[in-house]
């Protein structure tokens, strides 16, 4: 069982490997069936691996695997060990399982493109590095994965580079990644000074049972390890390259900045969560105001937003904020329970988008939708399945983990919850906007096809070669079964999910229990009372009724003009990233050129000038300079000869 | 003690064949067998010239699988010189010097046979030749005023090698790095004789340059030392180079044949970062940390205007050229952080870089054999005609970004370490580097590789099967290092430990020493989720999430 757990990420790297010597020859669709296989195939690994811990006592639920030593350096020892626990196990099965259904469905997806295979070779790679992020038993394996993944979603951001917004946002991902990454390397460094080790079980060790790790360096620990958590899932200032990120193809957004690994902030800082006990209360406060900060910005600026992608990127980013939220007070169970649930309908909500978008030939603004519900049912009915769980109407899986975020902010303070709440009720309403713009209402996308414009034709023709009948009738169409299957498995995940964690009684609480062992008692319990959380679910209920209501007011009723709450201000996401653009491309730019010119100028000038002046002097000395280099060096060694022979002369014999 | 210094120091038998002077002089074989070969055949100049360094690659491949993993100076081969002036040809090789022969012995081949010369192939193999014994002699020696010869006769093929074969104000850039090099080995020069002669003087025993015996039995006070330091650190900070005195560099890199930067970035830079372990720590340890902090903070200065100008630059080469500043910044911070992670990252690093930049320099100029141009404005979609360029050039950029996984990773990794163990600050300042690198490589490759595709009459050609086989050995490396580089840090580390004790033996307070093993009373993690289950009580009391408390 133990060696099991080297064969999760070993059959991505296997497919990566495969198709990197033979993806090119075996074309479409081999290529991208040998992707989903070793993927389904690591999938059924973990779900081995993960009967194996059941059946073990709930106390040593871990298996543990060294595989071999990494970086050794005096004290510093790093292997490349695994650990598998309830935590990653976790990650682990819902990682691979959704990976798989997105396999699948790029198959359908990417259909005709010239780059089919690579787009599954990067697939590949990104899914074992999301592996070795989760199973990782120290920090710089974690570290590993998490520049792997970083790297994989750069690639398949800017995967159609020919055009320069994906190209930019691929780079802006990675580079804005890097801050981020900045914080999680000093905090390695600070742990390995304290502890001598960056091992979890180590780490854990020295801040459960010694006092090695004080509260002043835990809590620096905890807000470098933020600052790298913050990066990676999209937290407030460093959310920025998200919603660019959605110029990758759609099951690129659906897997990576969608389900899986924009939520290893999260990941990390619940793995962390020893240091984060006993981190002082302001770091901790930290991480879940940005959290909140974030969950209510972005989710306005969702309000506003036309294009399909962008609606859900700024969701993404803004549920993200949720699970912050969570793990700042402390309620790691709530931040994994709805990462989880999170990772099914927003997986399930983005390839609906795609299989609109592709059912639309490319188009993304939502404008020019409508109606859509007659000619793509499947696309339809499994949309609104996964438009009810994320706006949390019960009984579907997206009520039950934000009710616990929720109950997470009202255990913080009455403010929080409030705030949090107007989040969630934002987010009923942004996602009824979307349902009702796009499948429901009047087609509009029939005043729209004789008036194509060019740059859209482009992007057409890479999807639609063979559809050509379709094309030129600009029909919106269901998408074929190998899309419709996932969206279908994904629908049904996305209703029953809230059966993991069912607040009713304790054995009910599936997860909790589950997870138990890894929170090491520092899972913070609910305050409460069982009446207070009922009125606090129903005024939840009502909250999400009233954003649905609105949105149905006004997007489905017509009452009231919609451009009244889309301003333009939120449409630009609060002119944030505009304003950060504008000063990396102007002060920040100059400042860089400003470095560049005293190189030239005042260095290298200095450098001229003294040349300029020895030749200066030179031609008063012409008779000594001939020009070649052997005269000067004839010049050196009689120089040092008399140099040597002072020193000789001096010497004491 | 110094006797049993360097006693220990030396491998007990010497090998019968004379493993060192064969890697040292046969290239200058080689160079008189080139200039005996008809100057009308060509081909037969290379032929020789790859045979005779590919001997030497050879010799080094043999001396790592023979290296015994201990702290000792091996393969040691001694033989008097200058009897009157105590000068010795004294060469050996230990943990530090081991991988960069090995790097000078397989990265001149390789150079050699990846390129073509435009004009005089006869000369500029021989120039080659003496550049990788000079290469050689350096890095082996043991005796200092051999290591000077070695370090000044790299000068001269270089300077014609840049001079001859460059591109553009090729005269002026080959002046500028001889001049400047120059200068700095001739303050050299004289405290390498004032240290001799100091030595023998304040030791009382006959002159020697000798650098096992010098720095076993350190006379002299500590203010001559200091002194001496900074005459030997001048000569070095040029080599490396540090900020202010880089700004040969860009013009070297970017006017020399692709050889010749090859070499130049791969090899001769390490000069100065190796002297400053071998020659400057070893022999100056207490003036090493009494300067430590000057010197990080240029090696800072270094990461980050290197980083910050590279970003600027409108040529792709100088721009490469550039961020090799910000790379040996990090060496030079790897190395005064004066601890094990610290010097053993610097090692690392600086095997890491010949490799990555090498082979950076290598596609460099494969574009620009194909496009006529290192202007980055005029490049763009080259990705679209030509995936395998784009594919190659994609891993050597992320290894020299730093990627975990790739061998840029760990020699940063360990120099960041080691710096913040011993000077917190200058690392996490440090570390803003790895995202400025991310920045200028990126943001480099999106101009050159990404964008709409080459007009149909422009197209770049891909790699051939042969360029692919020249860069397969490279990324090979690149990718091994990076997943597997145990055997490598086990064979550096022993004499870095011996090195960072004699530091340590020479300082009072030994104020960088390592955080000890606190851990290890609890190995693993079932052991630990066990523990904190059966006393899950134990962590109550003193939870501070104490909103709610537990139920």
């Amino acid at each position: 069982m133990q060696d099991l757990l080297c064969l999760i990420p070993l059959f991505p790297l296997l497919g990566f490997l495969v198709l990197s010597l033979t993806g090119r020859r075996l074309g479409e669709p081999a290529s991208g069936w040998i992707a989903t296989t070793m993927v389904g195939a690591s999938f059924i690994a973990a779900v081995i691996v993960f009967s194996g811990l059941l059946s073990k006592d709930s106390a040593n639920r871990v298996y543990e695997l060294n595989l071999f030593e990494w970086i050794p350096s005096g004290e510093l020892s790093v292997s490349m060990g695994f650990l598998g626990d309830p935590l990653s196990i976790t990650m682990v099965l819902f990682v691979t399982g959704v990976s798989t259904l997105i396999h699948m469905y790029a198959i359908g997806y990417m259909h005709g493109d010239p780059n089919f295979s690579k787009f599954f070779i990067y697939l590949n790679l990104f899914v074992f590095s999301m592996l070795i992020l989760v199973l990782g038993d120290n920090l710089l394996m974690t570290f590993l994965g998490w520049e792997g993944v970083g790297v994989c979603s750069y690639f398949l951001i800017s995967f159609w580079f020919e055009d320069a917004t994906n190209a930019s946002a691929g780079k802006k991902a990675f580079v804005t990644n890097r801050v981020g990454d900045w914080g999680f390397m000093v905090a390695m460094f600070f742990i390995f000074f304290k502890v001598g080790s960056l091992k979890y079980s180590d780490i854990f060790s020295s801040t459960i049972e010694g006092s090695l790790i004080s509260q002043t360096t835990a809590t620096i620990i905890v807000v470098m390890l933020f600052i790298g958590a913050a990066g990676k899932s999209a937290q407030f200032p460093l959310y920025l390259w998200l919603p660019d990120a959605m110029a990758g193809p759609t099951p690129v957004s659906a897997l990576i900045h969608a389900a899986t690994m924009v939520t290893s902030g999260v990941y990390l800082l619940t793995r962390m969560n020893p240091v984060l006990a006993i981190a002082s209360d302001w770091s901790t406060n930290l991480i879940w105001i940005v959290g909140l900060v974030t969950a209510l910005f972005a989710a306005a600026a969702a309000v506003a937003q036309n294009d399909i992608k962008k609606v859900l990127a700024y969701s993404t980013v803004s549920q993200l904020g949720f699970m912050f939220v969570a793990v700042g007070s402390g309620l790691y169970v709530a931040a994994i329970f709805h990462m989880v649930t999170h990772a099914f309908f927003k997986a399930l909500l983005f390839l609906g988008a795609g299989s609109v978008i592709h059912g639309m030939h490319h188009e993304q603004d939502m404008r020019r939708y409508g109606g859509l519900a007659k000619a793509m049912p499947l696309t339809a009915a499994t949309f609104i399945l996964g438009w009810l769980a994320i706006a949390g109407v019960p009984p579907f899986s997206g009520f039950w983990s934000k009710d616990e975020v929720l109950l997470a902010a009202w255990n913080e303070n009455r403010v929080a919850w409030v705030l949090l709440l107007i989040a969630a009720v934002l987010t009923a309403f942004y996602m009824s906007r979307l349902v009702f713009m796009t499948f429901f209402g009047e087609p509009k996308w029939k005043e729209v096809e004789t008036s194509q414009n060019e740059d859209k034709q482009e992007l057409e023709e890479i999807s639609s070669e063979d559809e050509s009948s379709e094309h030129q009738t600009s029909q919106p169409h269901e998408s074929p079964w190998i899309m419709t299957v996932p969206l279908i498995v994904l629908a049904l995940l996305a209703v029953v999910a809230g059966v993991l964690n069912l607040p009713f009684t304790h054995d009910t609480k599936l997860l909790e229990s589950w997870l138990e062992p890894i929170l090491f008692g520092n899972e913070v319990h609910i305050s409460a009372s069982g009446a207070t959380k009922w009125i606090l679910a129903m005024v939840a209920i009502a909250g999400a009724t009233v954003g649905i209501g609105l949105a149905v007011y006004i997007y489905r009723w017509n009452r009231i003009a919609s451009n009244i709450v889309e301003p333009k201000i939120l449409r630009d996401a609060w002119g944030f990233d505009q304003w950060v653009s504008n000063f990396m491309g102007g002060p920040g730019r100059k400042l860089f050129a400003s470095f560049a010119w005293f190189d030239k100028t005042v260095i290298d000038g200095a450098v001229n000038g003294t040349g300029r002046l020895t030749q200066l002097l030179g031609t008063k000395m012409r008779v000594f300079q001939t020009g070649l280099i052997r005269t000067y060096a004839l010049g050196m060694v009689f120089g040092s000869i008399v140099v040597v022979v002072y020193f000789i002369t001096r010497m004491n014999f | 003690m110094g006797s049993t210094f360097f006693a220990s120091s030396l491998a007990s038998t010497e090998p019968s064949f004379p493993t060192i002077p064969a890697l040292v002089i046969l290239p200058i074989i080689g160079a008189f067998a080139v200039a005996l070969t008809p100057s009308a055949r060509s081909g037969l100049h290379k032929l020789v010239a790859t045979l005779f360094s590919g001997m030497v690659g050879a010799i080094s491949i043999w001396i790592l699988t023979a290296f015994e993993t201990n702290s000792d100076f091996q393969f040691i081969s001694q033989a008097t010189w200058i009897k009157s002036l105590g000068i010795q040809w004294f060469a050996g090789i230990d943990g530090i010097s081991l991988f960069l022969v090995v790097l000078t012995g397989l990265l001149f081949p390789l150079a050699i046979v990846a390129i073509n010369p435009s004009h005089n192939h006869k000369a500029y193999y021989i120039w080659l030749l003496i550049l990788q014994s000079g290469c050689m002699g350096a890095f082996v020696a043991l005796d200092l005023f051999m290591f000077f010869v070695f370090f000044e006769i790299v000068l001269i093929p270089m300077y014609f090698l840049i001079g001859k074969w460059g591109h553009g104000n090729a005269k002026y850039a080959a002046t500028k790095f001889f001049l400047f090099t120059m200068l700095g080995s001739a303050i050299m020069l004289v405290s390498i004789i004032a240290l001799a002669s100091l030595h023998s003087r304040d030791a009382g025993s006959d002159i020697t340059f000798n650098l096992l015996e010098i720095a076993g039995n350190p006379a002299i006070s500590t203010a001559t030392g200091r002194i001496l330091f900074l005459g030997f650190a001048l000569a070095f900070a040029v080599k490396v180079p540090l900020f202010p005195v880089h700004t040969w560099l860009p013009d070297a890199h970017t006017e020399a044949p692709t050889a010749g930067s090859v070499i130049l970035a791969g090899v001769m830079l390490k000069l100065g970062t190796y002297g400053f372990i071998r020659f400057g720590l070893f022999l100056f340890p207490e003036a090493s940390h009494f300067f430590a902090p000057v010197f990080l903070t240029l090696g800072v200065i270094g990461i980050l205007y290197g980083a910050v100008v590279a970003t600027m630059q409108s040529d792709l080469k100088r721009l490469v050229a550039y961020s090799s500043i910000a790379h040996l910044g990090f060496i030079i911070l790897g190395t005064f952080a004066l601890n094990t992670q610290g010097i053993q990252g610097a090692t690392v690093q600086m095997i890491n870089h010949g490799i990555s930049t090498g082979a950076l320099f290598l596609l460099v100029g494969i574009i620009y054999e194909r496009k006529h141009t290192r202007e980055i404005a005029e490049l763009g979609g080259i990705q679209k005609s030509a995936p395998i360029l784009a594919g190659a050039f994609t891993i050597v950029m992320l290894s020299s970004i730093g990627l975990p996984g790739l061998n840029g990773f760990v020699g940063e990794f360990l120099i960041l370490l080691g710096a913040f163990t011993a000077h917190r600050w200058w690392a996490v300042v440090a570390a803003v580097g790895v995202v400025l690198a991310a920045l200028y490589l990126l943001w480099a490759y999106q101009r050159v590789f990404h964008g709409p595709e080459e007009s149909a009459e422009d197209q770049t050609k891909d790699l051939t099967p042969w360029e692919r086989l020249i860069l397969l050995p490279l990324i090979v490396a690149i990718v091994y290092l990076g997943v597997y580089p145990k055997p490598m840090l086990n064979r550096i580390e022993p004499a870095v430990d011996r090195l960072v004790a004699h530091v340590e033996e020479h300082v009072e307070g030994g104020a960088f020493r390592e955080p000890t093993p606190t851990v290890g009373t609890r190995s693993s993690f079932a052991d630990l989720v066990e523990d904190s289950h059966n006393h899950g009580g134990h962590h109550e009391s003193d939870d501070h999430h104490d909103k709610g408390g537990h139920q």
